[in-house]
Formats: C-alpha cells, structure tokens, sequence
C-alpha cells in the first residue's frame, strides 16, 4: 500500500536486491482486473474474522480465559496437531515420492484414493476409522487383541484421526514440488555412485524442502482445526480429547459467548504460529 | 449491550436473506397464493418444519398423514439439534413450525419473539440405557454404569441429554467418569451401535429407532430427567395457514398416538 506509485518504487530499487527483481516488477503498478477480485478475495477471507472480532465479548474476556479448561484445550490442540504433522511428514513425504517418481499399474487410482479424506465429510471419516481402527474394527481389534491397544477416546486417537484428515494436504503439495524438480539432479548423483535412497535424502529433499514445508504448514493448520473425526473418532474428554474446536463447538451449544472467545484464542495462536513460520522459510527461500 | 446490538443487526440481514429466499419460493410455487389459500380456509403449499432430531421417525410419518389428509400440501423437514435450530430460526431462516427438545431451546426462539402465540408441550421423553444387543455386560441400571473397566459414552452437559443424564446419575447417586461426552445424542447412541462402547445414556426414543442393534435398559432414575418437548406456529411463517393445521395434528390425539408408538411418552 505504502509503496504502490512508480516513482516510489523506482526511489527504492535497492529494496529486496537484484536477486528479487519479481518483487520491483509487481510494484510497477497492479491491473485492476487483478486487484479488485483480489481484494474482494481478500475481504471474503477475512469479514468472518471481523464479524468474530466485533462480536467478542472484551469486557467478559479475562474471566473466560481464566479458566483453564481452555488452556488444556490448547495445550491438547497444539501438542496432537504437531504430532499429526510429524506422522504426516513420515508417512506422506515417502508416499509423495512413490507417486511422483514411480511407475506402476493402479497409480492414478492411488493418487485418487490419497485425496479421499479430502472429499469424504470428516464426520464420515471419523466412523471409517472407527470400523478400521475401532474396539471391533478390522485392523482395532488386532491391535486390540495382540497389543492391547485400543485408539478410540485417547490422545493417540486424536493423533490419528487429524493425520487422517491432513495427509492429503502434505502428500499434493509434496508430489507437485517434486514433479517440478528436475529429475536430472538424482540421474547425476546416481551417475557418480550414489544409491536410490541416498539420492533421496541428499539431492531431492534438499530440492523439494520448500514444497515439504508448505505441505507440513497446511497439514498442521488443517489438524488443528480438524472437528469432525476427531470427536467421532477419538470422542470429547477434557484434558484427553477434547481439543479447541471441540471445545468451541460445545460452547456453542449454550454459551455462544465463550465459543467467540475460544475461537479467538485458537485463531491467535494459529496466525502468530503460522506467520512465523512463514518469514522464515520465505527468507530462507 | 454491544453484543445485543450486533445480533439486532444479523437479524436485520438475515432477514434480507430470508426475505430474498420467499421472493424466490413464492416464484416457484404454482397456483394461489399460500395465504389466500390460508385464509380460504384450505391449506396448501408447502409447511417448513424444523424439529428436533429425536422426532425424525414421528413426525416423518405425521408428515405423510397430513400430506395425505390435505392434498396439495407438502411437510419438508428440518432435523437437527434444538440449539441449532434455534440458532437458524433468530437469525432469520424462513421456517413455519419450531418443535424443540426441551423448553430452553424453545425460549430462544420466545425470547426473541420469533413465536406466535404460547409454545405448547406434545410429547414428553425420558431416558434409557443403551447397549449392544443381548446386553452382554448384564447392565441392570445406573449403578452398573460405574463398574470398573465399563466404557460410557454420554452426552456433553451442553447439550438437552447431557443436562438430563447428569440429573438422572444425580439422582441415582452415581459418579462416573465416561469415555467420552458426545457433542448429540444420536453419536452417543452410534458409538453403542459400533460397539465401541459398552453404554451410553440416550432417549427412550433413540433406542427404539436403532431396535434391533441397541437394547435399552429402563431404569427408576429417568423420571427425574423427563425432557418437555414443545411445538410452536413461527410469527414469521410463510405458510402460516397449513403450518397451524400441522400443529394441531402434532397436538391432536391421533399426533399422540403415532408419536408414543416412537416412544414418546404422552405430556
């Protein structure tokens, strides 16, 4: 906004070096084809928030978040969304790489299959896991019966159900960044001896780091909003499994008030974490 | 103060909404107007009914009676939550007929006088014991709830079967710690079907819907916690004529009679 008319631009060339000449471009002046959807995008995204803001209950707030029932929420969210990240990043990273670098029959189906949880309702999703991963699931009651593990209403479930939902998320963003990397870097490196998985993690991770990181940031802002296999999945028990947007929607039910607050908790943490993390890669970009 | 004022404010829009929604039925609609049919004393057109949850398998079939008494009506339903319902129903969503579960969530809709005329109690429900069937922990009544290593699921202390439980295990005397509190009824009652666990605390109701893959377990207690279901006419109904028609068959003897046989008990 500052910085929008030429002169101002070209008063400032040094801004960003020659090493970010798209940045000087952009400052020449935006079409209005361009900028009016992009604020009127702009403004959609964000109303809702405003619409939050102005309905908050300020004077009311010190006492809402005095209870700490809302802090173990937090605490509960933040802990079960990094831990889901960090199953997704194991798991999907690996599972990227399969689909983007292999050949074999059914892998368009596969590729359709990793999105499911994208198009599947969460609540559905969280039933699936239940018949998969249930007390009398396919796979639960193996686990059940073998290990004594029972996933249903534990923390674990939790886990499970919002790396369910935020794999899709990883795997895209992971598969895309590696089909625009060039292939010839791992050919060179296996040229000069390395093996496949060599290659892998010295020439092409460090090649796709970004799009992992991208792909890392959306899975875990979608675990930490993830609602509805959570609570049909792993249920609703302070302290255990009740995260904030379980938290929030049962304040909803009698205490709209204080499901505004909590959202607003949730919302602050979320956007002070992400925007973070956010200078940080695109300063190492 | 500022928060009542935002609300008027939402109102005032969701009003244009709902205003632009009936501009749109009413071009759909073929033939004489809703209301010029009302006041001839002949329904017709189409009822909007939101309704509690617990009331989907009663008043679906009070649905088809009334359709069937008054050729040319259709009964389209709304079931949800009561809160949720409510919730829609102040901010403006264009519905003729409230039933809710419990008089809480009616006095939203009262207080924010969005009813037309004195809600009306039409059925009554209480609670039961669900478990998979045959019972295989041989539950008996509140107090087995508590043994050792048994899973309970019951409803969150938010929602109108949660409130009950707690007064229902209250009464009995009764402290447990459940697995889990579900955010509805109708989950409660699920993760029993699932058999992911061994009881949960739902409406008499429920349990005759899910006969078959739940047995339900009475128990003395649940006269503590009968749930009063209300029904009221909207003020802001579009087919005010046919909706007061349907609430009267809702409260009418034969209405009873279909809706104890869900399970209902009589108010």
């Amino acid at each position: 906004m500052t910085s929008r008319t030429p002169s101002d631009a070209a008063a400032r060339p040094g801004r960003g070096g020659p090493r970010r000449p798209d940045a000087r471009r952009l400052r020449r002046g935006v079409p209005p084809a361009l900028l009016l959807p992009a604020l009127l995008g702009l403004a959609f995204l964000v109303l809702p928030l405003v619409g939050l803001l102005v309905r908050a209950p300020w004077s009311d707030l010190p006492r809402q978040l005095a209870d700490p029932q809302v802090w173990q929420a937090l605490r509960l969210s933040l802990t079960t969304a990094t831990a889901a990240t960090a199953v997704v990043l194991v798991l999907g990273v690996p599972l990227a790489w399969l689909l983007a670098r292999t050949e074999f029959p059914g892998r368009r189906l596969l590729r359709a299959l990793v999105t499911l949880p994208l198009v599947l309702p969460p609540v559905v999703g969280g039933v699936a896991l239940l018949l998969a991963l249930g007390r009398n699931g396919i796979a639960g009651r193996w686990l059940d019966s073998a290990f004594g593990i029972t996933l249903p209403f534990t923390t674990a479930g939790v886990v499970v159900a919002e790396a369910f939902v935020a794999m899709p998320f990883l795997v895209i963003s992971v598969e895309g960044t590696l089909r625009a990397a060039d292939p010839r870097f791992e050919e060179a490196a296996a040229t000069l001896g390395a093996s496949r998985l060599t290659a892998f993690r010295r020439v092409t991770l460090p090649l796709i780091a970004p799009g992992v990181a991208a792909g890392a940031v959306l899975a875990w802002a979608r675990a930490l909003g993830e609602f509805g296999a959570t609570i049909t999945f792993a249920g609703n028990f302070p302290g255990r499994t009740q995260t904030m947007p379980l938290a929030v929607y049962l304040a909803l039910q009698d205490d709209p008030e204080a499901a505004v607050t909590l959202s607003l908790v949730l919302l602050a943490v979320s956007v002070t974490v992400l925007a973070a993390l956010r200078d940080r890669w695109t300063a190492a970009a | 103060m500022t928060i009542r004022s935002v609300r008027r404010r939402t109102v005032r829009l969701a009003g244009g909404g709902a205003a632009a929604l009936l501009a749109l039925t009413a071009c759909g609609s073929s033939g004489p107007s809703a209301s010029s049919a009302a006041s001839a004393g002949k329904p017709s057109g189409t009822v909007t009914v939101f309704a509690a949850a617990s009331l989907k398998e009663g008043f679906t079939a009070l649905g088809r009676t009334f359709e069937a008494a008054h050729p040319g009506t259709r009964v389209v339903f709304d079931f949800g939550g009561s809160d949720t319902l409510a919730a829609s129903i102040t901010s403006g969503a264009p519905a003729d007929v409230f039933a809710a579960a419990s008089p809480r969530t009616m006095q939203t809709v009262t207080d924010a006088k969005d009813a037309a005329g004195t809600p009306v109690t039409f059925v009554r429900n209480r609670l039961e014991i669900a478990t998979p069937p045959g019972n295989p922990r041989g539950i008996r009544g509140l107090a087995d709830l508590a043994a050792p290593g048994l899973k309970v699921a019951l409803c969150a202390a938010e929602v109108p079967c949660g409130a009950a439980a707690r007064k229902a295990l209250d009464a009995a005397g009764v402290r447990l710690t459940p697995v889990s509190y579900e955010q509805d009824v109708r989950s409660a009652l699920t993760k029993v079907e699932l058999k992911e666990v061994d009881a949960s605390v739902v409406y008499r109701t429920d349990v005759r819907a899910a006969s078959g893959r739940v047995d339900g377990v009475e128990f003395p207690e649940s006269s503590r916690a009968v749930n009063d279901y209300p029904v009221v006419l909207l003020k802001n109904a579009p087919n005010a004529g046919a909706a007061r028609e349907f609430v009267a068959l809702v409260t009418s003897p034969e209405g009873a009679k279909v809706l104890t046989g869900a399970g209902f008990l009589a108010p």
